[in-house]
């Protein structure tokens, strides 16, 4: 298991990605999987850089853990932020035609699409999001 | 990411390489706002494109509205982890994909 503290900032993003890949690699992620993951990774890092502590900054923990077999991972974001719980927004409507397509909840909605179980809580003044994937390209 | 701009008349060419992401998206946003003046073709080739995030979708269906008031708009060369991406989100059915 491994954690990165890190300030909540879009800048942050390519060091946060960094991170995820690195153990990703390391545990012979394929690569679509991994961009699965990243799309999630992004999504979750970045609202928390715009939401969680607007208009402040603050701190944010992620974590990763592979299984030692390598067969999945579990990402946990932690923010002490205010309360809020991205998966509670409704998916998009994906058949409206063009000039009606707004880009709203798209990035939540890959997320869940994109990871095999995605949950949420809030815990003693902290938002933890955990998200899980199956590195073996099969669905849990 | 970088991309290369290829201009014959009204026709514009924009190719991606690297990673469409938060952080890259906003560059490339800026420069379609403000160059499809007088264009009625643009392609987007994707054959160098690693990833797309949400953001880089959004900078898309930006490109994708104006274009469809003025001519049309292709994508080319996705990989499948990328196409996989616009079916999932329905962009399959909003953009041309060849």
């Amino acid at each position: 298991m491994k954690e990165l503290d890190i300030e909540a900032l879009t800048d942050n993003l390519t060091e946060v990605m960094d991170f995820v890949d690195v153990q990703l690699e390391d545990a012979g992620c394929p690569m679509k999987v991994q961009m699965q993951i990243d799309l999630a990774v992004e999504e979750i890092f970045v609202n928390i850089a715009h939401y969680a502590y607007n208009p402040e900054t603050g701190p944010a923990t992620v974590r990763v853990e592979v299984k030692p077999d390598g067969s999945a991972v579990t990402i946990t974001f932690i923010d002490h932020g205010i309360p809020y719980d991205p998966l509670a927004k409704e998916d998009p409507n994906l058949n409206l035609p063009l000039e009606q397509r707004e880009i709203g909840g798209l990035g939540i909605f890959l997320v869940k699409k994109n990871m095999d179980d995605v949950s949420y809580e809030y815990v003693n003044g902290s938002n933890i999001l955990t998200m899980k994937k199956n590195l073996r390209g099969e669905m849990t | 990411m970088e991309y290369n701009v290829i201009t014959s008349g009204s026709k514009m060419v924009i190719e991606l390489e690297g990673r469409l992401d938060t952080t890259t998206s906003p560059k490339l946003d800026a420069f379609i706002r403000n160059s499809l003046e007088g264009i009625n073709e643009l392609c987007i080739a994707m054959e160098k494109l690693e990833y797309i995030s949400s953001a880089g979708l959004r900078v898309l269906l930006a490109a994708q509205k104006i274009m469809a008031n003025q001519g049309r708009m292709v994508i080319t060369g996705c990989r499948e982890e990328i196409t996989e991406i616009f079916e999932i989100t329905g962009f399959s059915d909003i953009l041309t994909i060849e």
